[in-house]
């Protein structure tokens, strides 16, 4: 899987149930939607066994490595600044949504986006037409950004800032209003979550990072989130514009989640990037309950919180992705 | 005259009922948090945030579901930095009932989990404490572990405790 012929058969699959109709990166030389491939989605699982020192810290200069790594096997283009020009449309904005509601222990990581900012820029995007965001001003800051609104530099605040939509959007049992900074300033997202075992949901990571894109996330929690999550992945907004994750799996908690839980926190030390966020929450799924299962931990269904919402994100009233192993390039590097 | 000065005694004293009853009812929440260097080399290094329990769930997102389920009535939360590097974050949460308390310190405990003489019950770990006391269940939460990280934090616990 080393070339982008390849790159664009296996990712046919994610394009096409990404739903887009743009022309931008990616989408452009992907099927259109409506087609069905019988072709696999790929997800890369790129890891570094060294990104943290002995004493448990985050070693920064290698996560540029990693970034590049991830998406050279996820693109199958060796140079950086190449293989993000198909990811990402020049001259459009490019939202990077991250994710702090954890606080500072177990937040989308600041050396990942700054990371990916230094990419979209090689590829041509200009700072101004970056945007780093998140629900609010404390959960940026959990991630170590600071706010900056200037709009000749990359942008990085929250929707307390943007505000909300007016009218409500809705599909299913999902009726919210969405962030302007969604809305009105991205023509497409990068999801950058960060993998946390959750008391809920079971697993929060490309698709459950989108609560942090609604007025009030709180009415999409009962039944473990289900069918809450990809019912409101299934908003258009969402659904078009949110079409690559890289999922930061630079440092979780298999416990006692979403929050900073030090007893539970482990260093996976990889990033799961690809289109398809189905195949990437049940490639992140597996993960946890591996290494919950290494802790002696019950299996999620049997804590009595399984991630539903994977599969039915997957069924035919969503079509969002593909949760069947099967249907699933699985690339570890 | 005196008449008119009881008259008045009387007046001012009503008034004064009055405006301490008025106080009281718009106090602020109790706050259990010690000040600055209250505790040996612990600094606050944020104002308390409260959240009622409808709206814990912009503190700790999918979190509350568990505290909404054990009577949470509040949650008060505030930052602390130890000699100006450890930093950790303390949350109380005042239940319904000591049940309430019980039931979340009872909960998720790791096998790592040391019991740790406090409140009513309390457990420890290499970078956080977990207590309850009557209705108060406290979690404090370091970023790092550092030598003396799980000295500290016993202490700043102990801090806490003191004020419930």
């Amino acid at each position: 899987m080393n070339n982008r012929r390849d790159f664009l058969k296996t990712a046919a699959t994610g394009a096409v149930i990404l739903g887009s109709q743009s022309k931008l990166g990616l989408a452009a030389m992907l099927d259109q939607p409506g087609q069905h491939s019988a072709a696999k989605s790929k997800v890369v699982v790129a890891r570094d066994p060294e990104l943290h020192g002995p004493d448990g810290q985050l070693n920064e200069s290698r996560v540029q490595g990693l970034l590049d790594r991830a998406i050279h096997n996820y693109t199958g283009i060796e140079r950086p600044a190449d293989a993000w020009k198909h990811i990402v449309p020049v001259g459009k904005t490019v939202g990077l949504k991250v994710n702090g509601l954890g606080g500072k222990g177990v937040s989308s990581h600041l050396a990942l986006v700054l990371a990916i900012c230094e990419r979209l820029q090689q590829a041509g995007v200009k700072p101004a037409n970056i945007v780093v965001w998140d629900r609010n001003a404390r959960d940026i800051q959990a991630c170590g950004l600071t706010i900056n609104t200037d709009p000749g530099k990359i942008r990085v605040f929250g929707s307390d800032v943007s505000g909300y939509e007016d009218q409500q959007s809705s599909f299913g049992s999902a009726r919210i209003k969405l962030s302007k900074i969604l809305t009105q300033e991205c023509a497409m997202v990068i999801g950058v979550p960060i993998l946390k075992d959750h008391s809920g949901a079971g697993v929060t990571f490309a698709m459950k990072n989108m609560y942090g894109v609604v007025d009030r996330p709180q009415d999409l929690h009962a039944g473990g989130c289900n069918p809450g999550v990809a019912d409101l992945n299934c908003i258009p907004a969402i659904r078009e514009k949110v079409r690559f994750t890289i999922g930061d799996a630079m440092t979780s908690v298999y416990n006692g989640g979403p929050g900073f839980r030090p007893e539970f926190l482990w260093q996976p030390n990889a990033l799961i990037v690809g289109e398809d966020r189905v195949a990437i929450d049940y490639t992140a799924w597996q993960m946890i309950e591996k290494k919950r299962a290494d802790k002696g931990l019950p299996t999620l269904e049997a804590a009595g919180r399984p991630p539903r919402y994977i599969t039915t994100a997957a069924d035919a009233a969503h079509q969002l992705g593909v949760n069947d192993p099967n249907r699933i390039h699985l690339l570890e590097v | 005259m005196k008449s008119n000065l009881k008259h008045w005694t009387l007046i001012v004293a009503a008034f004064a009922v009055l405006v301490a009853g008025s106080a009281g009812c718009k106090k602020k929440p109790a706050n259990p948090f010690p000040d600055s260097n209250a505790i040996a080399g612990w600094q606050k290094t944020s104002e308390m945030r409260t959240f009622a329990a409808k709206d814990l769930w912009q503190y700790i997102d999918g979190d509350s579901e568990q505290y909404i389920q054990a009577g949470v009535v509040s949650t008060a939360t505030t930052d602390y930095k130890f000699q100006g590097q450890l930093e950790a974050v303390v949350d109380v949460y005042t239940m319904g009932d000591a049940a309430g308390a019980k039931k979340i310190l009872d909960s998720g405990q790791s096998s790592d989990a040391k019991t740790l003489q406090i409140g009513d019950a309390g457990i420890a770990y290499a970078q956080s404490i977990i207590f309850r006391k009557g209705v108060s269940l406290v979690r404090i939460v370091s970023y790092e572990s550092t030598p003396t990280s799980a000295q500290a934090l016993q202490a700043l616990a102990h801090g806490v405790e003191a004020k419930l």
